[in-house]
């Protein structure tokens, strides 16, 4: 017999050699208290959290609660249905229309979760003679969502106007084309050029999708993502967003001003074939949402926290994912993944919890401490978590 | 030279920079075990090579080429189809 799993030796067999240095696995955090959107007790000591994507840091706003406790008590615990048949109840509508409210569209169709959004939207609406153009550093959701349908589909340099541009006019007259971008790459923490991309997109007849994931609720005056910073929203024909960023709980939706839209909700597979979100959690999200509308002073706040992270790193000496801080993740440069999971751990040591990241996630096989901002972290806690990295960085010769 | 033969020597001229290991390269060399290119090298030369060609490989039609040769026949096809 064939051990189907022989296939994960290489993996088996790397991971075996990091844990046996005596690293504590990084890929097995438990939290076991958490007491606020940047404090949390690992291994029963008080950590500072800078690898959540708790952005806007809603996860304990008391009318959020409030809200998802009285859900849970009117509604209860589960809808035990897709969104098609018994799924759909008043507060899933109440959260898509906090979305069309938060983006101004004219529609929103909200998933169980951000990963099913992308997978549901990209494969039912790209068909077989079709072709996707994607940037070569897309999320793995949206290559699933490609895998999952029968477009042809082709990805381009990373936020390579030109390399996109290119491969647009190379597809064959009359096909349909998607362009499939994101606001914030979430690896390095950068911004895609949107305004340059959406232009060249829609001069060469593509519908575009942006995935705002990591955006939301931070980046553009009303916290629509990069494409509202960068004036285009309203070229862009589909919005993928998520509930477990900066809304803080947890599912996904697309937002679209398209006139045929609804018809998606009979057609895509991924939200058709599974059960919808609770009551609690729809009810959490959908006054998340709002709340988040009237943000401003937070969206400040967080810039202010984003770049002082960024100085403050880059002056102790280390290699940052940008030159600039363009987005709420500033991401740290390891050598090795050895030295990336000796510094991860020595920051634990600390009181730091930060993301240690690799490939496949990562792009160009790098290893990477990623750090994501809170607007909930105080200009004192920046300041402490920047002493954090001077002792890891010492201790483990990184600086 | 035959057309065939000026493709074969376009694609060799695209493979060395990418050919780190300086691997001998025929017809029969095979991208991901003897060059041991991995995913994101191999989409970076596939995209140097839809460049040189203007064509368009997708990733569907890219996973189906193993070899040098394969890539030569899949260029020309792809060329007069354009």
């Amino acid at each position: 017999m064939t051990d189907l799993f022989s296939k994960f030796d290489d993996l088996i067999a790397l991971r075996e050699g990091l844990l046996s240095s005596g690293v504590t696995d990084p890929f097995n955090l438990v939290m076991e208290k958490v007491e606020s959107p940047t404090v949390a007790i690992c291994n029963g000591r008080r950590t500072i959290l800078l690898g959540t994507y708790n952005y806007m840091g809603m996860t304990f706003d008391p009318d959020v609660i409030a809200a998802g406790k009285k859900a849970l008590d009117d509604f209860g615990s589960g809808t035990t249905g897709s969104r098609v048949l018994n799924g759909t109840y008043v507060g899933h509508r109440a959260v898509e229309d906090a979305l069309k409210d938060f983006y101004a569209m004219d529609h929103a169709m909200v998933f169980s979760t951000g990963y099913q959004a992308n997978l549901g939207i990209i494969s039912t609406i790209a068909g077989k003679d079709d072709y996707i153009i994607l940037d070569i550093d897309s999320h793995a959701s949206i290559y699933d969502g490609c895998a999952m349908g029968n477009a042809q589909v082709v990805p381009f340099r990373h936020n390579d106007i030109d390399a996109l541009e290119k491969r647009l006019k190379r597809v064959p007259e009359g096909a349909g084309k998607l362009v499939v971008l994101e606001g914030v790459y979430s690896m390095l923490g950068d911004i895609a050029p949107l305004k340059e991309m959406v232009r060249v997109s829609k001069a060469n007849g593509a519908m575009v999708l942006v995935d705002e994931a990591h955006s939301m609720g931070f980046i553009g005056e009303n916290g629509r993502g990069v494409a509202e910073a960068q004036g285009v929203i309203d070229d862009v024909d589909f919005i993928i967003g998520t509930f477990s960023k900066s809304v803080g709980t947890v599912g996904g939706f697309c937002v679209s001003n398209h006139p045929k839209f609804e018809i998606l909700r009979l057609v895509c597979r991924p939200y058709v074939f599974t059960a919808s979100l609770p009551p609690s959690v729809v009810a959490t999200a959908a006054t998340s949402i709002r709340k988040l509308m009237d943000s401003a002073d937070k969206r400040v706040h967080l810039w202010e926290n984003s770049k002082r992270l960024h100085a403050g790193l880059r002056q102790l000496g280390f290699k940052l994912g940008t030159d600039e801080p363009q987005s709420a993740i500033i991401a740290v440069i390891m050598p090795d993944l050895e030295t990336g999971a000796a510094m991860w751990e020595a920051l634990l040591q600390e009181g730091l919890y930060v993301n240690l990241a690799r490939p496949p996630a990562t792009p160009a096989g790098m290893t990477l401490l990623r750090c994501s901002l809170c607007a909930e972290h105080s200009g004192d806690q920046v300041e402490e978590i920047l002493g954090m990295f001077a002792a890891a960085g010492r201790a483990t010769g990184c600086i | 030279m035959t057309e065939r033969d000026d493709t074969q020597a376009k694609i060799r001229g695209l493979i060395d920079p990418f050919n780190k290991k300086g691997v001998e390269i025929s017809g029969s060399t095979r991208f991901a075990q003897d060059l041991e290119w991995d995913s994101l090298t191999v989409m970076d030369f596939v995209a140097s090579v839809e460049d040189e060609f203007d064509i368009l490989i997708s990733m569907n039609r890219a996973a189906e080429i193993e070899t040098v040769d394969q890539l030569i026949d899949a260029v020309r096809q792809l060329e007069s189809e354009r």
